[in-house]
């Protein structure tokens, strides 16, 4: 072969090969949204911080989330399996934290859980889809199909997920046969009730609350969460980070007791 | 042929080697399993259905609890119309098993007989390992 027709013989080749990996599919980039629920609702959650603290127990709220759920009480903070808890208002809002605050929200302990975001970055990460968003913006999750690979946890900003890095069935008191329970290896999280919604229920912790979180479609003005939002100043946590989170938490500042 | 007897012979040994756990099955094969559908809430119903055909749920019972499972996860879809017009609820604990309480006389006959091993009780039926 002469080298003329070596040249452009290893020309059409190369031209060749890149029109094969035009086929190739290039990935959007955007959170997956999966079915599920009725698409154009969004569900978030209102807390009324300063109410929470005066009328809510967290531990109440915690124990009918969890037993409900199935959730291991493994006690070593290492391991631990947990769906939504109690964490100081300055820790869950160290981005937006105030040198002097005032003196009800320095004290304050805010109820902490998956924030449901509008782009999840657990769902952005998942090898399997095993976690995924609804139409109504529940993220979800079905265990069957995690691995247990935890990228979802080091995605998520909010620190909203557990792995069960032991059998969890040792430390259950009592099995609710109601909802199942999980195997080593599985990533957990809050699913916003999503089997109660589904029913026309509210979620269990909104039950549990004494009415100092709402539940409600984060679409729909007349809404009651709408309506709080409406009325008063509210935070998420680390929204510069793009995550859209559907979890509020209302602060009035004082004018509601004064 | 060169070393004849010894190439038949040793074939004839090599053969009965590969289909001896055939043949000692032959001999003490496993009596079929036998099912029961006795538990409280099968007696109390009238007439005693399933929400597919015996025949179907034999072969595909797997399957619609794959299909139940990622229609309920997945797209939200709780209920399903049998054939009979009877609608259920897409539940492994909730419809299967409230029915079938007999894990052990009902699936596990099966089970063991055809040598599967499913994990659906790790963490269904509220059976905590």
């Amino acid at each position: 072969m002469k080298r003329r027709d070596f040249l452009i013989a290893g020309a059409a080749l190369g031209v060749a090969g890149l029109g094969c990996l035009g086929g190739c599919s290039s990935y959007t980039g955007s959170a997956r949204v999966s079915g599920g629920g009725v698409a154009g609702r969004h569900w978030g959650f209102v807390v009324d911080v300063e109410r929470f603290n005066r009328e809510a127990d967290m531990g109440k709220i915690q124990a009918a989330c969890h037993h409900a759920h199935n959730v291991p009480d493994i006690g070593d903070p290492k391991e631990e399996v947990k769906w939504i808890w109690g964490e100081p208002f300055e820790a869950s809002f160290a981005d937006i934290h105030s040198e002097h605050p005032s003196r009800e929200l320095e004290e304050a302990t805010v109820p902490v859980l998956c924030n449901h975001c509008e782009e999840p970055p657990c769902v952005r990460v998942c090898p399997t889809k095993a976690t995924f968003k609804r139409d109504d913006g529940i993220v979800e999750m079905d265990y069957h199909r995690c691995i247990g690979c935890r990228f979802c946890m080091a995605a998520c900003p909010y620190g909203a997920r557990s792995l069960n890095f032991r059998d969890p069935g040792p430390y259950l008191d009592e099995v609710d046969p109601s909802y199942p329970t999980r195997t080593k290896g599985v990533v957990e999280k809050c699913m916003m009730c999503a089997d109660r919604i589904d029913a026309g229920e509210l979620p269990l912790c909104v039950e549990a609350s004494n009415g100092t979180i709402l539940f409600g479609d984060l679409n729909d003005p007349d809404s009651d969460v709408r309506r709080a939002l409406d009325e008063s100043f509210a935070v998420r946590r680390r929204t510069s980070l793009g995550t859209g989170p559907s979890v509020y938490y209302m602060i009035k500042g004082g004018e509601a007791h004064a | 042929m060169y070393k004849g007897g010894r190439i038949i012979a040793f074939a004839a040994l090599f053969c009965l080697a590969v289909l001896s756990p055939f043949i000692v099955n032959l001999a003490n094969a496993a009596p079929a399993p036998e099912t029961s559908l006795d538990t409280p809430a099968i007696n109390a119903q009238q007439t005693k259905e399933c929400v597919a055909s015996t025949e179907y749920m034999k072969d595909n019972h797997m399957q619609l609890l794959d299909e139940w499972r990622n229609d309920v996860v997945r797209d939200g879809s709780r209920e399903y119309e049998s054939a009979s017009g009877q609608v259920y609820e897409k539940s492994l604990d909730g419809t299967c098993l409230e029915c079938h309480s007999n894990r052990e006389e009902f699936c596990d006959s099966c089970h063991d007989y055809a040598s599967v091993d499913p994990y659906c009780w790790d963490c269904h039926d509220g059976e905590a390992s």
